[in-house]
């Protein structure tokens, strides 16, 4: 069942087509990866469907729903969520306090029991913690909840940014560059988290540069190119599409694969 | 679903009420005890403005310190509580504690209609735009005469409370200090609650607290009539314990002090807000032997607490201290 559509979607940055005519359609609790080279538009079709950018042609529909120009609060209520390829950490809080900020749309204490600290309160913060330390759990990453995250490494705020999008239960989350300046071993162990976050029923649409992970978890891949689709099926698929080659290599080095494979 | 983990959590952040306050409860001792080395009424006097200076540090210190948004027009609504308890009883025959309470209103309600427009700018912008709301209030102020009496100001009436007129400096220190520690303990208790992460997370990322659902435009919105609610109570119990009340109470210098106590003491640090307020309020105090050189001192010591503790006094001794202990 499609979870995600995206419809000729469309926008232009000073009349370069960052974005040109773009569908997609997504369905629910694969592990979806949009790739292409440098600049063909990956973090641009995801903030457009995050809402942080508004397209100016096309539609995005979550689970049949037109959702195209909402605010990301608002997606994010409908279960949309997503990470930064440059990381956007809560960096004067601790990691624990980071998820809980994921937590935030299930919180339902008012301003004026928060002001008075009602027992509510008191229960709120338990369930919100509980929950977090759950969501870190789930990456790993429970030696670090007391830790201000400006004292983590680099490999663990990009997963201590999985953990606060899961605590937001999306139904959908958006990884950006989940591995970019991450070692081989961190890799590995993140390969695993994303399958089991797809495992669990969480569709996760990934934008990587890593190709060996792309390969290794994606169930169906689209490849994009100068903001254009270019390609899309299964791992095996695109590898051996002649233009994914061509957009990767460049003509003459499509030539040299074909002959290195030939 | 998330599996629950909360007997994994290490104690420090199952926080227990008492804990929470535990800063709070040292100043409350400290406001209880310290009357009794004051040696005339004039410390009383001192004391009980750095109280009320803190109560409207404290609201600006949620909206600065937490949700990381500047306002340089704060004194506006010190002066709105203030004319409040000034005008009320004197044109309108409205009892001191209603005008108080219609005063905080008023702010409440003014910081609702300026603030979502202007809540939008950020940076310098919002700075601007919040100097200019300030700026507007003093001229109504002056302008009003009929109502405020102009730039020369208004008598304020002696509060009158259940037949109880409040009178006397060290009733007034009593009133502040009390008032200080429990606005202290809402703000405490605002900090540890969902819209206080959702705060400091605006103030570090934006974007990021956007898309986790937090709508970024209302928590702005609420911290900043909180804030407003807090300067406007400061500026009547300023109006009522002077007696007297001029458009100063609201102007330019005024706001500046205010972003200037929250700074000094430590942005984002309740404590540093009465320590900052203190420094503001007692240094001139100290000063005034000086004379004519007795600002520019004051302007020096300013300089150097930023320039040696840049955190801000409280936290800048918490990190050494903590520092010494590791």
């Amino acid at each position: 069942m499609t979870i995600l559509a995206i419809e000729r979607l469309s926008i232009a940055f000073g009349g370069v087509r960052a974005v040109d005519n773009v569908s997609v359609s997504i369905d629910e609790g694969l592990v979806f990866s949009i790739i292409g080279p440098n600049g063909a538009g990956k973090t641009t079709l995801f903030n457009l469907i995050s809402g942080l950018y508004v397209p100016q042609d096309g539609r995005v529909r979550m689970r049949g729903e037109d959702v195209t120009g909402l605010p990301p609060e608002q997606l994010a209520r409908r279960g949309l969520s997503r990470t930064f390829q440059n990381l956007q950490i809560f960096f004067r809080m601790t990691a624990l306090e980071n998820v809980m900020v994921g937590c935030h749309r299930h919180e339902t204490v008012g301003i004026f029991p928060s002001l008075l600290h009602l027992p509510a309160v008191g229960r709120q913060n338990a369930r919100t913690r509980a929950a977090a330390a759950g969501a870190l759990d789930r990456v790993d990453l429970s030696a670090a909840a007391d830790k201000p995250a400006g004292n983590l490494s680099f490999g663990d705020l990009k997963r201590l940014e999985i953990a606060r999008a899961l605590a937001t239960e999306p139904k959908v989350l958006l990884l950006d560059e989940p591995a970019a300046g991450c070692n081989a071993v961190e890799t590995g162990e993140l390969a695993g988290i994303v399958r089991g976050i797809a495992d669990d029923g969480i569709t996760v649409v990934l934008v990587e540069h890593d190709m060996r992970l792309v390969m290794r978890i994606s169930d169906r891949i689209h490849v994009l190119a100068n903001g254009r689709t270019l390609a899309e099926g299964t791992a095996a698929q695109v590898r051996a599409d002649p233009a994914v080659i061509e957009a990767y290599l460049g003509v003459h080095g499509s030539q040299e694969a074909a002959r290195a494979v030939g | 679903m998330l599996r629950h983990t909360a007997d994994r959590i290490p104690a420090v952040l199952r926080r227990p009420f008492v804990q929470r306050l535990s800063a709070i409860a040292v100043i409350a001792v400290i406001a209880i005890v310290i009357p009794a080395f004051f040696p005339s009424t004039y410390y009383y006097r001192v004391a009980a403005l750095v109280f009320v200076f803190a109560i409207a540090a404290i609201g600006l210190n949620l909206l600065m310190g937490f949700a990381g948004q500047v306002s340089l027009g704060h004194a506006g609504f010190m002066g709105i509580g203030a004319y409040a308890v000034a005008i009320g009883p004197t044109h309108f025959n409205i009892p001191s504690w209603l005008s108080f309470l219609i005063g905080a209103a008023l702010s409440a309600f003014v910081a609702f209609i300026v603030g979502r427009p202007i809540l939008r700018l950020k940076g310098h912008y919002l700075a601007v735009a919040t100097l200019g709301f300030g700026l507007l209030l003093a001229i109504v102020f002056v302008n009003e005469a009929r109502l405020t009496g102009g730039p020369d100001g208004m008598l304020v009436p002696r509060p009158v409370l259940f037949g109880w007129s409040v009178r006397g400096t060290e009733t007034w220190y009593w009133i502040a200090a009390i008032s200080f520690v429990f606005g202290a303990a809402l703000a405490a208790n605002l900090i540890d609650s969902p819209t206080g992460r959702a705060l400091r997370a605006i103030h570090d990322s934006e974007v990021a607290a956007r898309v986790l659902g937090v709508d970024v435009a209302k928590q702005k919105l609420v911290i900043f009539i909180i804030s407003a609610v807090y300067a406007s109570v400061a500026g009547s119990y300023l109006a009522a314990f002077n007696g007297h009340i001029t458009p100063d109470v609201s102007g330019f210098l005024r706001s500046i002090e205010l972003v200037a106590m929250v700074v000094l003491g430590g942005i984002g640090s309740i404590a540093g807000s009465l320590v900052g307020a203190a420094l503001l309020v007692m240094l001139p105090q100290v000063l005034t032997f000086l004379h004519d050189y007795e600002q520019m001192v004051l302007g020096l010591v300013v300089m150097g607490v930023m320039i040696f503790l840049r955190a801000g006094i409280v936290p800048s001794i918490a990190a050494a201290l903590s520092r010494r202990r590791a």
